[in-house]
């Protein structure tokens, strides 16, 4: 059976980084709504392939530089 | 609170008054006492064949008047993305469920020689609470995460 885990992310330093963008900015940015990155940003929801790939694009650094997946123990 | 949590309020609202108003006219207008069982079938499906046009238009209304409200009122965007649609998703499934233990109930209830009537109203009390269940699942999963 696979483990269990939890996915990560670095979206709210990635936004500060780059010119304190706005999750709306962002949002607009790959067609999503605020409302999804802010449950992103939580950890509330894990967004598709696409969409991570979506945001990493934004930001211009690779996937796993965003989204990090930890295994529980 | 934001565009799809109104929504789903608004969607609870109206299924309630729109079933409510709907069955409250039904039987003032035609009592069903004193049936035998094919009036009581004729009466039922007369009843809920009205229901559907009635539901879909209330609705249709419902979601301009509230889409004209909420875009004066706030200018957010009425959109949706791929969590809404997994959301919408996740809902949708536990509301089948609900309907379905409804119709199990209805079907159980006619087993045990119970009436037609006590048939019917398991049925749509099953789909009204299913329809509101669905929402709240919607409100949770928007609060809670998914």
């Amino acid at each position: 059976m696979a483990k269990k885990g939890q996915l990560n992310n670095n979206i709210r330093t990635l936004r500060f980084m780059n010119e304190e963008m706005t999750q709306q900015q962002l949002a607009d940015q790959v067609d999503v709504t605020r409302q999804t990155i802010a449950a992103i940003e939580k950890g509330k929801y894990s967004p598709t392939l696409e969409l991570a790939f979506r945001i990493a694009h934004v930001f211009e650094c690779p996937l796993d530089e965003v989204f990090s997946y930890q295994f529980e123990n | 609170m934001f565009y799809q949590e109104k929504k789903s309020i608004v969607n609870i609202i109206s299924t309630l008054l729109i079933s409510g108003i709907y069955f409250w006219y039904v039987f003032q207008s035609h009592p069903e006492k004193g049936l035998n069982t094919d009036e009581l079938l004729n009466f039922w499906a007369r009843t809920l064949l009205w229901l559907i046009p009635v539901t879909i238009v209330a609705k249709i209304v419902i979601h301009i008047l509230f889409g004209i409200f909420n875009t004066v009122a706030s200018n957010e965007p009425m959109k949706s993305d791929e969590r809404d649609k997994l959301i919408e998703l996740k809902s949708n499934r536990n509301a089948q469920m609900i309907f379905g233990l409804g119709f199990i109930l209805a079907m159980l209830a006619i087993a045990n020689g119970m009436s037609v009537n006590v048939m019917f109203i398991t049925i749509i009390s099953g789909g009204v609470v299913a329809e509101i269940y669905e929402n709240i699942s919607q409100l949770y999963f928007y609060k809670r995460g998914i």
